[in-house]
């Protein structure tokens, strides 16, 4: 069973190589920055907007217990029920007893990542109960049984064609090459889905403490009709997703937008403060909000990067990272990609099976640059590497450090390795490029700069007098 | 110990930490609410004529139809050119609303939701017509809730989504729109509001932008008290 | 003014000539130039590796050596970055931590120093061809350094500047990157060296020499005419 760091290896090194692959993220994130720029143009101090941001996401981060009290109070105050799950198995677990109880035949869901990351969907189906996506990007994954590509745009690694054959292959659509035509066939089958549906599950992107309400943001419209039509609603969210106040969104909304999609403000942002009151005409009976801790208490005790908590699962990040777009979603082998995967995902799972996530980066800051909530998201690479050692570093490269400490601390020392590296040359001349060369993770793919006759430290000495 | 005192017992020991660097770094400045978020979200005129011109262009790049009518009549005219044009066979409506009026002109079938009216029903009208809590100039959006918008499915289940809007229901931003929440409904908010931002659409295929994904196809704005926008 | 100069390991041993471009400019525009032989390294690739407590005895060295300088220059934006940024960190709370701070506040990446602290943007440099200029990920997000090298570059006669496509788009060097992870390493930089040399330039010109010699070596393997030169070796040339 290979790990998962010598997993990425192989995937990485596959989909570097796919030119197909790299020309669409190349045209679909292009297509992203353009808009982007555009509406962040709109805002009149976007900087400044990113720092309020920052600053609202770490008063509730700050104040984390005190909001989540105070959520769950205004919502048990309305009748909905509130579950607070430690782990995966727990949340799922309550999931699974509420679906029983209800006898329920079919699930309709919309996106939340949080459902891939408690692995949901298998253990609903493993219970006997039909699950179904609702969102178009993740019911085209739902039906390739892969997992999502993007945290925002589930399906963005494939083409029209691969869609429309998918379709024709579990749905027996007409193949077309039309999108709209497409988008149609997943609207016409999922329509008859939310009216059966006995239970629907959503996601939150806020959740707000002031008026114990969740926010959920969209394009489509699948997760409003998945909380309005099934007589029972279930919402699942991380702890940290808690802002304070409803007025906190009127910033937040259209920032998350504005990094995610590169829309001003997406279609449906929508409150939900509990199931149906008794004088409206219609809604869910029963609400329940499952809160999530699953290791997030775990960052929140690291001092150093719990503004990674501030995450609005935006995906700016993925859409910049450099590393994203050459590798894509699915060479992660994680439930969040990209830059903040790579920062969460050791103290979501483990330090030492996932810091190769936090090493494969050249850390250029394109993430920190963009991060709409001002997550050092970078410099927390950095911090992981630094505790994976220190944790359990390799004695080898314990010692090779310790020997270069050593070495460029003193100048002779420094000057007697040049000169044996350059008694090497010829030996490597003769084998560069060949996997015998002993750079050849360099010569591979890449010429060798030359030392210079005379370095710089003797032709200083030189010109001295 | 339950569930919830042990999440919040790792919380309050986690907290015990303060933070450091980055993490530490975001402003004390806090509570200037919606002043201080005004100053950085874009830019919205002072005055009506400005706002309404910006709902304007804003709802003509998002394709939603806005339609500005001198008052009632025109309204109901424009409802009857709308029914007429989309081949509408039948509306749904909220039962007991203040805009029956505007739709007695109309001939075909109108079924009124109520708590008995299945939901089979009503995906099987043509349009849902609905009122709105407030027009966003800043944004091109619709604010309703339960209330003003005749519950959760009317506004997003039928193909077409139609709202009558007064004039005076125009706010100029978002912070604007939250604060006329608390003030007409805190601290007893309807269970559902939602903003309303165009038609349906999705761009989960190769990015390209798809109206009607689930929600409306469609989605036009009558606005009532406004004569056309030059 | 005594100018001291911070030389990066690469570039004492791969460029030096980078180094005596730098040396010139400064001597050209009358500032005492010196160097301390004794310093190798800023400790970085132990740093990016995780080996803190290695990187701070290398660290320790640099600041130790650097402590009775006036002003140091640095031409590497990512050698300046660790010097100016991440010796803080590596210092936070530890006895070196002012002196830390104060050598953040006197040390400068090349362009920045000429721009910002000197005040020059003429030169009177003369390089004739078209050229490129490639944004070090350092020097361009940790230092704020991006108006600059084009500041001067702009006053260079003869010298036609081409902005290539997503300039701000990493070159995939990354340091120990380049060699733990090749394939993306490569494949960045197969990016990077595309956008450049769409623009029809000559010539690849960089304010950090690590950038240029994994780019220069994809540039070369790929038989590319396109040459790659240090922002110090264009401005040295004078008319």
């Amino acid at each position: 069973m290979p790990s998962a760091a010598s997993k990425f290896n192989t995937d990485a090194t596959r989909m570097v190589a796919d030119a197909e692959h790299r020309q669409m993220m190349q045209q679909s994130l292009t297509g992203y920055q353009k808009t982007r720029s555009t509406n962040a143009g709109r805002f009149q101090d976007w900087e400044s907007a990113r720092t309020r941001a920052a600053a609202i996401k770490d008063e509730a981060i700050r104040n984390l217990d005190r909001y989540l009290e105070q959520f769950e109070q205004k919502l048990i105050a309305r009748g909905a029920k509130v579950f607070w799950a430690n782990d995966a198995a727990e949340a799922r677990g309550y999931i699974l007893d509420l679906a029983r109880a209800k006898q329920a035949k079919t699930i309709v869901k919309s996106k939340t990542m949080v459902s891939e990351e408690i692995h949901l969907n298998p253990a609903l189906e493993k219970a006997g109960f039909q699950v179904v996506e609702s969102d178009l990007g993740e019911f085209i994954v739902q039906l390739r049984k892969e997992p999502p590509y993007h945290i925002v745009f589930p399906a963005m690694h494939l083409t029209r064609g691969q869609i429309s054959d998918l379709f024709h292959q579990k749905l027996g659509s007409e193949p077309t090459s039309d999108p709209e035509e497409l988008t149609m066939t997943a609207r016409r089958t999922l329509r008859q889905e939310y009216l059966v549906a006995d239970i629907g599950i959503t996601g939150a992107n806020f959740a707000v403490a002031e008026t114990g309400m969740i926010s959920i943001t969209e394009n489509e419209g699948n997760a409003r009709l998945t909380s309005a039509l099934p007589k029972t609603h279930v919402v699942l969210l991380g702890i940290e997703k808690v802002v304070p106040r409803l007025a906190d969104l009127a910033l937040l909304l259209p920032m998350l937008a504005t990094a995610g999609t590169g829309q001003q403000i997406t279609c449906y942002n929508s409150l939900i403060g509990g199931p149906r009151s008794a004088e409206e005409v219609d809604g869910p009976e029963e609400m329940h909000v499952v809160l999530l801790d699953n290791s997030r208490t775990r960052l929140l005790a690291d001092a150093e990067q719990r503004d990674a908590l501030r995450c609005i699962r935006c995906g700016a990040c993925l859409n910049v990272c450099p590393i994203f777009r050459n590798v894509g979603g699915h060479t992660y082998g994680t439930t969040y990609q990209g830059p903040i995967g790579s920062v969460i995902t050791p103290h979501l799972r483990s330090l030492q099976s996932w810091q190769h996530l936090s090493q494969a980066s050249s850390l250029c800051g394109a993430c920190t640059e963009t991060c709409p909530v001002k997550i050092d998201l970078h410099h927390h690479l950095l911090q992981n590497r630094r505790n994976a050692v220190t944790e359990k570093g390799s004695i080898l490269q314990k010692l090779g450090f310790k020997a270069f400490a050593f070495v460029v601390n003193r100048p002779r020392w420094f000057a007697m390795g040049v000169r044996a590296m350059k008694c090497f040359m010829p030996l490597q001349h003769l084998l560069n490029a060949t996997p015998a060369d002993p750079v050849w993770p360099w010569t591979k793919s890449r010429e060798l700069p030359a030392f210079a006759r005379k370095s710089f430290r003797e032709l200083w000495k030189q010109r001295t007098p | 110990m339950n569930t919830r005192d042990s999440i919040l017992g790792r919380i309050r020991e986690a907290l015990r930490a303060g933070s450091v660097g980055h993490a530490a770094e975001s402003g004390a400045e806090l509570g200037a609410g919606s002043v201080g978020i005004r100053r950085f979200l874009p830019k919205v005129p002072d005055d009506f004529p400005g706002q309404l011109a910006l709902f304007a262009e804003l709802s003509a790049n998002l394709k939603t139809e806005f339609l500005p009518c001198a008052d009632e009549a025109a309204a109901s005219a424009q409802l009857q050119v709308l029914a007429a044009r989309e081949q509408w066979e039948s509306v749904a409506c909220p039962a007991n609303s203040e805009m029956q009026n505007l739709l007695t002109a109309l001939t075909i079938p109108k079924l009124e939701v109520s708590r008995s009216t299945a939901m089979t029903d009503l995906g099987k009208t043509s349009a849902g017509i609905t009122g709105c809590d407030a027009l966003v100039a800043q944004t091109g959006s619709v604010l309703l809730t339960a209330a003003s918008g005749g519950g959760r499915a009317l506004s997003v289940l039928p193909p077409h989504h139609v709202v009558i809007a007064s004039a005076s229901q125009l706010v100029p931003d978002l912070p604007a729109a939250f604060e006329l929440l608390h003030r007409k409904y805190g601290p007893n908010f309807p269970s559902f509001m939602t903003f309303i931002t165009g038609p349906s659409r999705t761009g989960d295929i190769e990015r390209i932008l798809v109206l009607g994904a689930h929600g409306p196809r469609k989605l036009s704005v009558i606005m009532v008290g406004q004569t056309a926008v030059s | 003014m005594r100018i001291s100069l911070f030389i990066p390991c690469y570039v004492d041993q791969f460029y030096p000539q980078v180094g005596l471009s730098v040396v010139r400019v400064f001597e050209r525009l009358g500032h005492e130039v010196q160097f301390d032989e004794t310093l190798v390294c800023c400790g970085q690739p132990a740093f990016n590796a995780g080996f803190w407590p290695e990187a701070r005895q290398v660290a320790a060295k640099v600041v130790r050596q650097l402590s009775a300088t006036d002003v140091v220059v640095v031409p590497s934006g990512s050698c300046a970055t660790m010097i100016k940024v991440f010796y803080r960190e590596l210092f936070a709370g530890a006895p070196e931590e002012e002196a830390v701070n104060q050598l953040a506040l006197r040390t400068f990446e090349f362009s920045e120093f000429l721009v910002d602290k000197l005040g020059v943007t003429d030169l009177g440099s003369r390089f004739q061809g078209s050229a490129t200029f490639h944004d070090g990920c350092h020097g361009f997000r940790e230092l704020g350094v991006r108006t600059q090298p084009r500041a001067l570059l702009r006053q260079v006669k003869d010298l036609t500047l081409i902005e290539m496509e997503d300039n701000t788009t990493c070159c995939g060097f990354g340091g120990l990157f380049a060699v733990k992870f090749p394939m993306i390493s490569t494949a960045m930089g197969e990016t990077k060296c595309g956008l450049a040399t769409k623009t029809g330039a000559d010539y690849l010109i960089s304010n950090d020499s690590s950038c240029l010699m994994h780019l220069e070596g994809l540039l070369k393997r790929s038989g590319s005419k396109m040459k790659a030169l240090h922002l110090a070796e264009v401005l040295a040339n004078f008319r």
